[in-house]
């Protein structure tokens, strides 16, 4: 493997007594679309939050695009634009239209003034396919364009690595595609992905490796063939089963 | 004379009135002043002391929430008087205008405070954190996802609590502000008359119908654009 853009080593996070990550390593590769699996209370979005810092680990070493995420002297926010974020309940903020939940960062973070911001907001808006829906506000929105929303408020930051935690378990049936379509154009434009999912034909389809976990560890890793297809450990099995059956 | 001419008389003297008229419209305005001085004062201050809690600062917040709930439990009556009454025995003289403005900023403010942290925490925590993933940073977040939410959702019960104290102005009365309540007092002791009474009354009729009324039209306005 290339030098990975995403190396987060030794990973332990507490809650309290809660012992939620035990010794967890995740190396992403670029353009790599890493799944994470496993069951509920594993412990997957806490490891997507903690590459961001949203939650502080409580050891271990997490380097992002060559920059020590838990090094004191990084700036934090400078770093976070490199790590797009997409949540499972979208997260828009329902005061501003789609266009101004796009532009917000570029104008307040990155300081683009209005007119660079907007034309960036309009095509991060148009690669989801929402060019249309700019002016609507999130209430006036299905779920599914809601959350392309969401997408487009990340990568119009250019990130160099999107995080995903869920994009799609909130969403009725048939807004998921749409969603999917987005994600997949992301990837297939070379985006590096780290995707908490269910999503098992997505991750057949376009994933070059998956991450079981169960009980805050990584159990098992493979391409998704191999995970899905032929798992070597018990628990992998059972989830897989399990997931399967649904 | 009937008892309905005595009324009449009584509430309703025309001579009276247009005698004291001119007195409680100065007194009218001196209640708008008032109001409004309150108004900016208690309201920023609430404002201000909840961006300061919501950094969490420990001993600072302890006091933020002692000054908010003593603020709350004494009448505002007992605030104007301790102001009035009170500090000049330690030293420091301010006028009826003042100690009034000042007591009823305090307690504006703290309700406010009360009411702006309410809304603050209300916001859910997806939003500081899908603010702060695209970097933006801890205060651009309150001021541009959070605060905008936060002043949406306490518009009516801040409208509202606004009114209310607003309208404690009548107690400057009792420490010599001649606003409405205290001209038209001051027009009964002069004219052995109580109609100056009924002209305050009006006045505040005059003065709070349309605030109550803009307080409900604000209620219905600021739900969220669907
Ligand atoms: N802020 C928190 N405080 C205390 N405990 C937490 C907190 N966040 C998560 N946990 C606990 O950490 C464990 C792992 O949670 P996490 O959300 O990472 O699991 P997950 O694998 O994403 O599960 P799911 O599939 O249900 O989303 C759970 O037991 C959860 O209750
Ligand atoms: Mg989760």
């Amino acid at each position: 493997m290339a030098a990975p853009i995403v190396a987060a080593t030794g990973i332990h996070k507490h809650f309290g007594a809660l012992h939620v990550l035990k010794n967890v390593d995740l190396l992403v590769a670029e353009r790599e679309l890493v799944f994470v699996i496993g069951p509920s209370g594993s412990g997957k979005s806490t490891l997507l939050r903690c590459l961001n810092r949203l939650e502080e680990p409580s050891g271990g070493s997490i380097i992002v695009d060559g920059i020590d995420m838990l090094a004191r002297s990084t700036d934090i926010n400078k770093a976070r634009q490199r790590i797009g974020m997409v949540f499972q309940q979208f997260n828009l903020y329902p005061h501003m239209t789609a266009l101004g939940n796009v532009m917000l960062a570029l104008r307040k973070v990155q300081g683009k003034d209005k007119t660079e911001a907007e034309a960036r907001a309009r095509a991060a808006l148009a690669r989801v396919d929402l060019a249309d829906r700019a002016e609507h506000f999130p209430g006036q929105l299905s779920g599914g364009q809601q959350q392309r929303v969401a997408i487009a408020r990340a990568i119009a930051l250019e990130p160099r690595v999107m995080l995903f935690d869920e994009p799609t378990s909130a969403l009725d049936p048939e807004l998921v595609g749409g969603v999917l379509q987005a994600m997949r154009e992301l990837r297939e434009s070379g985006m590096t992905m780290v995707v908490v999912s269910h999503e098992m034909a997505f991750a057949r389809a376009a994933a070059d490796r998956v991450v079981f976990m169960a009980d805050g560890q990584v159990v098992e890793q493979g391409p998704p063939a191999s995970v899905f297809g032929n798992p070597q450990h018990e628990r992998t099995r059972a989830f897989i089963g399990q997931i399967e059956r649904h | 004379m009937t008892s309905w001419d005595r009324f009449t008389d009584s509430f309703f003297n025309a001579r009276v009135a247009a005698e004291y008229l001119p007195k409680i419209i100065d007194g009218f305005w001196l209640t708008i002043a008032l109001a409004l001085c309150i108004i900016a004062t208690g309201l920023t201050a609430g404002l201000a002391l909840a961006v300061i809690r919501s950094f969490s600062i420990r001993p600072l917040n302890w006091l933020i929430i002692f000054v908010v709930d003593l603020f709350r439990a004494l009448p505002p009556l007992v605030i104007i008087a301790l102001l009035y009454f009170g500090l000049p025995s330690a030293g420091l003289t301010m006028d009826g205008f003042t100690a009034t403005w000042l007591s009823l900023s305090f307690v504006l403010m703290a309700f406010t405070e009360e009411i702006f942290w309410a809304g603050i925490t209300a916001v859910p925590r997806g939003q500081w954190e899908a603010a702060r993933s695209t970097g933006l940073g801890f205060l651009p977040t309150l001021g541009h996802v959070v605060l905008p939410q936060a002043i949406r959702m306490t518009i009516p019960p801040l409208t509202n609590r606004t009114i209310a104290i607003t309208k404690g102005t009548a107690l400057g009365s009792v420490v010599a502000v001649s606003e409405i309540l205290g001209a038209a007092q001051a027009g009964v002791s002069f004219s052995f008359n109580p109609t100056p009474l009924t002209l305050g009354a009006l006045a505040y009729v005059v003065l709070f119908v349309p605030v109550v009324i803009f307080g409900r039209w604000i209620e219905t306005r600021f739900a969220w654009k669907r």
